[in-house]
């Protein structure tokens, strides 16, 4: 992985550039927010949802050990081959060895965001897999070469246009198609006899339950369905921070995940899986890939608790404003920019300061993250370890010791009024000038509050303190 | 009860008018009001950046300034908010405890402390749209916020709903964040005024002829947009409204 900084203020520029682009990509998923607020109406418990979730899920990540162990012998039990990744890496040799076993040459695939997090189509495609995206979203990204733009909506940044012409080129259609139904039609066209023909499915997960052994597949497609149950073989892959104690607990986090996402009670199939089918083979993988070492981090374990449902993403006015591309990374949007610096400091030290930190997305998250106090922490881990821009650390270092010491200080304030009064407005609107390339500066005043208060005041409060004397 | 008032520096720099009737309001409201010359800032722009540690001179400055008073008050919300929630870059003492738990923002001291309901001298015959920065909506939580299942409330409105002729604006989102953010205004120049002009427009969209505050900072970004882009809107601190301004 290349450690240079994601350039995110330009790709972010660059996206606000095409107003069509920009302007569905904002309503879309700002629409997304206005249903989860629905959903959020029509809940008197929602609050006590939120409690409950946030504390099951901290609950189970302070007993992760115990909860893994517990899931792994009742899922043998069940006849489940269970598996650990401490990396990716080491998931990717696993799929690669399973398949090998079977002689197996193509895996059809559900959404799971945890695959693209291990690069795990990087690896198997050199040696001869093919892998096939099942989700509409996912596959357009795939067919695109793009890493997916949402946790949810994979393909958000794209207009109805842009895939109309990527599968043009790949499924050879007719590029100008408008219906996006004519184009989930071409694409289930093209995916059904890899589908019929896949010969070993695969699935992420959303939650294993420890005491069942089991876990739970959310999709609005279904297609998690096909790719688990066409072939023999079902391999699952997932994050051991999915994990929750009872099957009860599902009862909270079904019921808060797909309102806060899509603003829809449910989602259209929930999967429960709880073991292999006659004659069939199921094998889960549980990927620590970098999880255990983000348990140890005392300001950001929390962000363990996070069950992917994109809400804070949707929330998120820059993320709306700037799109998942920008973030260059699996996981954008407020909790890319969380997560995100724990697999790679130096890559992703500009998301933390990619917000405003505002606090929508924290009041959002169904399981009551603390993101944007996170996204502040970061920021002083950062500064601290320097891996923020050379020059901004001068400027506020300056910035430090001119704020503390008062004369001097008001030599330069008078000085920025002085400044405003007479400089050239090209001088002060040139392009070096990131405040003046979109706004006007603030109008120059005769005097500042202090000088008035001087002149105004002064006389007359140090008499009183005279006169009280 | 000494009050210690707190003008930001680019209230003192740019809006001396907001100092000003904050001084005058809290005197009107028979407050006894003190201005330390040598303040200068609260720490907040380099603690917002991370540098946290650059900070402690500043933060060191405001307490020899502002701990002999009862209670602190200052017309923007963003730098109680880290005054109450983030200033930690020097050590806790008694002197700092004190300052961290008796600033507050203008609008909840009038309302939570001085429980001043009535404004007799306010009359201000404009429709306003409202805004609530970040700070005060989500961190001093003066009202209610959108991304919550609670009741409506609302401090600066139950305030601004005393000035005689006031309308209000609705527009449609209402708690979007407008992209000021400090420092992320230059880091992040184009998602931040496209912030800023979506920002304007939804207020200008719902008839708005002023936008009004309780924190200067947004206001000054806001106004940046507006007047580059030629949305034709007002912009006006809430302490002017309640301190008499008719325009
Ligand atoms: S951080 Fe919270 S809101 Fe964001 S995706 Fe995770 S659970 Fe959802």
């Amino acid at each position: 992985m290349s450690n240079k900084p994601v350039k995110h203020a330009q790709a972010a520029a660059e996206f606000l550039e095409d107003d069509p682009h920009r302007l569905f990509h904002d309503e879309r998923l700002w629409d997304m927010r206005q249903k989860r607020d629905q959903q959020m109406h029509g809940m008197p418990e929602w609050q006590e949802l939120r409690d409950r979730a946030s504390r099951i899920k901290e609950h189970t990540l302070a007993n992760l050990p115990t909860y893994l162990e517990q899931f792994e012998e009742n899922a043998r039990r069940n006849g489940i081959h269970v598996h650990w990744a401490r990396d990716g890496a080491e998931h990717n040799r696993i799929v690669a060895e399973i398949m090998g076993k079977h002689d197996a040459k193509s895996l059809i695939k559900s959404k799971s965001m945890i695959t693209d997090e291990c690069e795990m189509r990087e690896y198997l495609e050199p040696r001869g897999i093919t892998v096939t995206e099942t989700d509409l979203g996912e596959r357009i990204q795939q067919l695109d070469h793009q890493l997916p733009s949402h946790v949810v909506v994979p393909a958000v940044q794209k207009l109805t246009g842009d895939v109309a012409k990527i599968f043009a080129k790949y499924y050879g259609t007719d590029p100008n198609i408008k219906d996006p139904h004519e184009l989930a039609e071409a694409q289930r066209e093209a995916a059904r006899p890899v589908l019929l023909s896949g010969d070993t499915g695969m699935t992420g997960g959303n939650f294993i339950v420890a005491e069942t052994g089991g876990f739970v597949v959310c999709t609005n497609e279904g297609n998690a369905d096909l790719s688990s149950n066409l072939p023999n073989v079902h391999i699952a892959t997932l994050g051991i921070e999915r994990l929750v104690p009872r099957v009860e607990d599902l009862g909270v986090f079904v019921r808060l995940l797909s309102r806060s996402a899509l603003g829809s009670p449910i989602t259209q199939y929930t999967t429960h899986f709880r073991g292999p089918r006659k004659g069939g083979e199921m094998h889960v993988i549980l990927v620590d890939n970098g999880r255990s070492d983000r348990l140890a981090m005392p300001q950001f374990w929390s962000s363990l608790k996070c069950i992917r449902c994109g809400a804070c993403m949707n929330t998120c006015p820059v993320y709306r404003r700037s799109g998942g591309q920008s973030y260059g990374s699996v996981y954008s949007g407020p909790i890319g920019a969380i997560i995100d610096p724990t697999f790679n400091a130096k890559k992703f030290s500009t998301l933390p300061f990619a917000s405003t930190m505002n606090g929508s997305c924290s009041n959002v998250c169904p399981v009551e993250i603390n993101i944007h106090e996170q996204i502040y922490d970061w920021r002083r881990v950062l500064a601290e370890k320097h891996d923020i821009p050379f020059v901004k650390r001068e400027i506020m270092k300056m910035a430090g010791r001119l704020l503390a010491q008062p004369r001097l200080y008001r030599v330069s304030i008078e000085g920025t009024e002085v400044a405003l009064k007479t400089m050239p407005r090209f001088v002060l609107y040139n392009y070096l000038n990131p405040w003046g390339k979109h706004r006007e500066l603030p109008h120059p005043v005769k005097e500042t509050f202090n000088s008035w208060y001087r002149k105004n005041r002064l006389k007359t409060s140090t008499k009183k303190e005279h006169e009280s004397a | 009860m000494k009050i210690g008032l707190f003008i930001p520096c680019y209230i003192d720099a740019f809006y001396p008018k907001t100092g000003i009737a904050t001084l005058e309001l809290l005197e009107k409201l028979g407050q006894d009001v003190d201005y330390p010359m040598d303040q200068t800032c609260c720490g907040q722009p380099m603690a917002n950046s991370g540098c946290n540690k650059d900070a402690r001179e500043t933060e060191e400055l405001f307490v020899r300034n502002f701990s002999k008073y009862d209670v602190i008050v200052a017309p923007s919300g963003s730098c109680v908010h880290h005054i109450r929630d983030n200033f930690d870059a020097i050590e806790q003492t008694d002197a700092v405890k004190h300052i961290r738990q008796n600033t507050y923002e203008l609008v909840e001291f009038i309302h939570d402390i001085l429980k001043v309901r009535e404004f007799p001298w306010a009359e201000f015959p404009h429709k306003v749209g409202l805004h609530n920065s970040c700070g005060t909506l989500r961190a001093l939580r003066t009202a209610s916020m959108s991304e919550r299942n609670e009741p409506f409330f609302s401090k600066p409105m139950d305030l601004l709903s005393a000035v005689k002729g006031i309308e209000f604006a609705k527009p449609k989102r209402p708690d979007e964040c407008c992209g000021f953010g400090g420092t992320y205004s230059v880091t992040e120049e184009a998602v931040s005024a496209r912030m800023g002009l979506d920002k304007v427009t939804d207020h200008h969209n719902a008839g708005a002829e002023y936008i009004v505050s309780a924190d200067t900072s947004c206001m000054m970004h806001q106004q940046g947009c507006a007047e580059r882009n030629g949305v034709p809107i007002k912009f006006i601190h809430i302490a002017e409204i309640l301190n008499g301004a008719r325009a």
